[in-house]
C-alpha cells in the first residue's frame, strides 16, 4: 500500500479515536454505550503502538535488529533462548495479567466510569506502555539482568539495596491485599468456598498425573483440570443447598484467612510440582479463555453503562474507599495503567527469550496495551451494574449499616436508588444468601461479568454458573500469585540471609525453606488478619496501601530507566520517562502524605488511631490502634526508600549532564546477529 | 491459507511455551532423556534450583 492511503488510515484511525474519546467524556444525562469506551481504548492503543511507541524504538532507544540479543549469544536451552515474538508476547502477558486490573478498576467505579477509563489509556499509552518497553530492552542490553541489579549497577549500591528492600516491602503488602480480595469473595459462600478448596485436590491430581501418568502432558491435564473445576462449580449450588455441607463451607472472613495463609505456606514448602505448577497450568488455562471470552461476550452484548461518568463520590467521601479523585483514582488503578511489578518481569524472564532488539516493541509496549484493554473490560463489567446495585455490593456495613433496609436507604440517599427486595432477587439469582458487604472487588466484577456472559450464552437461568465461575476465575488466579509471589519472596530472602550464614541461602535446604517461608507467610499474613478485623473492610486500608507501593516501585523502575536514557546521550528524549516519574511522585507522595497525615479518620492512618485513641480503651482497639501506626509507618518507610534512590538518580543526572561523571551504560559488548545469516 | 497455518502454528507454540511443554521438550533434548517419571521429577529438580517466575497483580 502506497505512503498516502497509510497515511488516509491513520488519519481516519485519529479521528474515529478523538470522536469516540469525546462522546465518552462529555455525554452526560442519558446512559453510554459499551461499545464506546471499546472503540476509543482500540484506536488509542493502535495510535500509541504506531506512532508512539515507533518514536521511543526509533530516536531514544534506537534498536538495533543486527544486535545479538542474550537469547541468541547465551542460549542453553533453558534459561536463555531464541523464541518466536509471538511466543514470547503470549509468555509475558500470562505473566503479567493479574487480578490487579480486574480489580482496581472496578474499585475506581465509585468515582464513575470516566475518570477510570481516561487514566487507564493515558496511562497505559504514555507510561505503562513506556516503563515495560524500556525497561525489557535496557534487560535485553545487560544480559537479561534483574531491575535491582541494574539500579545497582546504574544508579549505585545504595539504590541497588534499597530497591531490593523494596520489592520485598511490596511483594508483601501486594500479597496481603489479593488474599484479602479473595477471603471478601468467599466470605458466607458455601458454593464459592466449596469450587476453590475443590482446586486444591484438582491441582494435586494433576500434579500426580503429569508426575507419574503423562510426564509433561502439560495441556491435557490442564483441560482435564478445567473440566474438572467446572463439574465442582456445577456441584457447588448442591453444597450450598445442603443443610449438612453448607455450613462447612460457610466460612467467615477469620477461618477462611487462616485457611489461606496455612495453604500459602503449604505451597511455598511442599515441591513445585506437587501444588504450585498445576494450579499455576490451572488458573492460566482458566485466565486466558476468560480474557478472551469476556471480550468477545463485550462486543457482541455491547451493555449500557448504568454507572454516570462522574459520582458525588469524587469529593473523597466515597464507600468503597476514602479519597478524593487526586491522587487516589490514580494509585486505585496501577496494573491497568502502570504497574511496577510489571518491570520485575520485564527484567525477569522475558528478555532472556527474545530472538532480536527490536521485537522488545510489540513484547513490552504490546502486552502492556493488552492488559491495560483487560482493565477497560473490568471497568465495564462494573459499570454495567446499576450504581446503587455496585454500591450495596461494596460498599462496608461499618459505612451504610448492618441490615439490608439499613443500607439500601442509605445508599438511595446518595442518589442512587435500590431496594432490599432488588439484592435479594440478584443474590437469589447468583446462588448467594447476600451480596452486601461484599468488598474487594471481585464480588461486584463477578456480578457485572455474569450479567454480560449470561445475556450472551444461557440467559438469566445460568447466572448462578457464571456469578460462581467468575469468582472461581478472580480467586483461583489470586491463590496463584499467592503461591509464586511467597515463593519468589523466600528466594529473595534466602539470597539476602544467604550473606550472612551460607546455608540459609541454599534454596533447597528444609530449615532455610521452611523459615523463610515463615518469615514471608507471617508478613503478609499480619496484613490480612489486620484487613479481615477492620471495621470498614480492610480494603479502605490496604488497596491504597498496595496502590502507593506498586507505583512507587514504578517509580524506581522509570529512575532506572531515565538514568540509563541520560547516559546514552539521548538526556533530550528524556521526558518519555521523566514525565511519568514526575507525574508518578507527585502521585504517589501525595498519596503517601494523606494516608499518613490526612485529618479525616477514613483516610488518614495516623488520625484514625488518634480517634480510636479517644474512646474507650479495649482490647480490640489497642490493636486496631497499632495497626494504624503501622500501616502509617509502613507507609512512610516505602516513601523514604523510593525517595532514596529518586534522589541518588537526580544526583547521577546532574554530575552527568554537568559533565562531572562520564556517561558510560553497562551494556553488554556488541555482537553482530548471526541469526539473519541462518535464516538467508 | 499459509498465513491462517501460520498463525495455528504459532498460537499452539505460545500455549506450549506457557504450559511449559516446550521446556520439558527441550530438556528431554539437552539430556538425552526419554519421557517418563523419572525425567519429569529431573526436569523439575532443575527448574526448582532456579529463581520461580513472579507473576504480577
Amino acid at each position: 500500500m502506497n505512503k498516502g492511503l497509510w497515511g488516509l488510515i491513520w488519519g481516519l484511525i485519529a479521528v474515529v479515536a478523538l470522536a469516540a474519546v469525546i462522546v465518552v467524556a462529555v455525554h452526560r444525562g442519558e446512559p453510554i454505550n459499551a461499545l464506546w469506551l471499546v472503540v476509543a481504548a482500540t484506536c488509542c492503543y493502535a495510535l500509541g503502538y504506531r506512532f508512539y511507541s515507533k518514536f521511543i524504538a526509533a530516536k531514544i532507544l534506537a534498536l538495533d535488529p543486527l544486535r545479538a540479543t542474550p537469547a541468541e549469544r547465551l542460549e542453553n536451552g533453558r534459561d536463555f533462548l531464541v523464541t518466536n515474538k509471538w511466543v514470547v508476547f503470549g509468555h509475558h502477558f500470562a505473566a503479567i495479567a493479574g487480578p490487579g486490573p480486574l480489580v482496581g478498576p472496578v474499585l475506581a467505579a465509585q468515582f464513575g466510569y470516566l475518570p477510570g477509563t481516561l487514566w487507564i489509556l493515558a496511562g497505559a499509552v504514555f507510561a505503562g506502555c513506556v516503563q515495560d518497553f524500556v525497561i525489557l530492552l535496557f534487560s535485553v542490553r545487560r544480559d537479561g539482568k534483574s531491575l535491582t541489579e541494574m539500579a545497582k549497577e546504574e544508579t549505585g549500591t545504595v539504590g541497588g539495596i534499597v530497591a531490593y528492600a523494596a520489592v520485598i516491602a511490596i511483594l508483601i503488602i501486594l500479597l496481603a491485599v489479593v488474599a484479602l480480595v479473595v477471603v471478601n469473595a468467599l466470605k458466607d459462600s458455601p458454593w464459592g468456598t466449596f469450587t476453590i478448596a475443590m482446586t486444591i485436590p484438582i491441582a494435586l491430581l494433576m500434579g500426580f498425573y503429569l508426575r507419574y501418568i503423562r510426564p509433561g502432558k502439560v495441556l491435557e491435564v490442564s483441560a482435564l483440570g478445567f473440566a474438572l473445576v467446572m463439574l465442582a462449580i456445577w456441584g457447588g449450588q448442591w453444597i450450598s443447598q445442603s443443610p449438612a455441607l453448607a455450613p462447612v463451607f460457610t466460612l467467615r472472613a477469620q477461618p477462611l484467612a487462616i485457611a489461606i495463609i496455612v495453604y500459602a505456606f503449604a505451597a511455598s514448602v511442599l515441591p513445585v510440582w506437587l501444588l504450585l505448577a498445576p494450579r499455576d497450568y490451572l488458573s492460566t488455562f482458566v485466565k486466558l479463555g476468560t480474557i478472551g471470552m469476556l471480550g468477545i461476550g463485550i462486543v457482541v452484548v455491547h451493555p449500557t453503562l448504568h454507572m454516570p461518568a462522574f459520582t458525588r463520590f469524587v469529593d473523597g467521601t466515597g464507600p468503597v474507599f476514602a479519597g478524593k479523585i487526586f491522587p487516589f483514582a490514580f494509585i486505585t488503578i496501577a496494573c491497568g495503567a502502570i504497574s511496577g511489578f510489571h518491570s520485575l518481569i520485564s527484567s525477569g524472564t522475558t528478555p532472556k527469550l527474545i530472538a532480536r532488539e527490536t521485537e522488545t516493541r510489540i513484547v513490552g509496549y504490546g502486552a502492556m496495551m493488552a492488559e491495560s484493554a483487560v482493565a477497560i473490560m473490568a471497568i465495564i463489567a462494573a459499570c454495567v451494574l446499576q450504581p446503587g446495585v455496585y454500591f450495596s455490593i461494596n460498599s462496608p456495613a461499618g459505612i451504610v449499616g448492618q441490615t439490608a433496609a439499613a443500607a439500601t436507604a442509605t445508599i438511595s440517599n446518595w442518589g442512587f436508588p435500590v431496594t432490599a427486595a432488588d439484592m435479594q432477587a440478584l443474590a437469589h439469582a447468583v446462588g448467594e444468601q447476600t451480596l452486601f458487604n461484599r468488598t474487594g472487588g471481585a464480588p461486584a466484577f463477578a456480578v457485572g461479568m455474569a450479567h454480560i456472559f449470561s445475556q450472551s450464552l444461557g440467559g438469566s437461568a445460568v447466572m448462578a454458573i457464571w456469578y460462581h465461575f467468575a469468582v472461581m476465575f478472580e480467586a483461583l488466579f489470586i491463590l496463584t500469585i499467592l503461591d509464586a509471589g511467597t515463593r519468589v519472596a523466600r528466594f529473595m530472602i534466602q539470597d539476602a540471609l544467604g550473606h550472612i550464614y551460607k546455608p540459609l541461602g541454599r534454596t533447597s535446604w528444609y530449615p532455610s525453606i521452611i523459615l523463610t517461608s515463615l518469615l514471608i507467610v507471617a508478613g503478609w499474613g499480619y496484613f490480612l488478619w489486620q484487613g479481615v478485623k477492620d471495621p470498614l473492610g480492610g480494603i479502605n486500608s490496604l488497596w491504597p496501601l498496595f496502590g502507593i507501593a506498586n507505583q512507587l516501585l514504578a517509580t524506581v523502575a522509570l529512575c532506572v530507566a531515565t538514568t540509563i536514557i541520560i547516559k546514552m546521550h539521548r538526556a533530550r528524549c528524556a521526558a518519555v520517562t521523566l514525565v511519568p516519574l514526575i507525574w508518578l511522585v507527585v502521585v504517589t507522595f501525595t498519596a503517601s502524605w494523606h494516608k499518613i497525615f490526612d485529618p479525616n479518620p477514613r483516610v488518614g492512618f495516623l488520625s484514625q488511631a488518634h480517634v480510636l485513641a479517644s474512646g474507650s480503651a479495649t482490647g480490640a482497639t489497642s490493636r486496631l490502634i497499632f495497626n494504624n501506626r503501622l500501616d502509617a509507618a509502613v507507609t512512610g518507610l516505602l516513601l523514604l526508600m523510593v525517595a532514596v534512590v529518586l534522589i541518588e538518580s537526580v544526583r547521577h543526572w546532574i554530575a552527568i549532564l554537568s559533565g562531572r561523571k562520564e556517561a558510560r551504560v553497562k551494556e553488554a559488548p556488541f555482537v553482530q546477529t548471526r541469526l539473519a545469516e541462518e535464516r538467508a | 491459507m499459509t498465513t491462517l497455518k501460520n498463525a495455528v502454528r504459532i498460537f499452539i507454540s505460545a500455549v506450549r511455551e506457557i504450559f511449559d511443554e516446550s521446556a520439558y521438550a527441550r530438556f528431554l533434548k539437552r539430556t538425552n532423556m526419554t519421557s517418563s517419571s523419572a525425567a519429569y521429577a529431573a526436569f523439575w529438580r532443575e527448574r526448582e534450583s532456579n529463581r520461580p517466575k513472579p507473576r504480577c497483580c
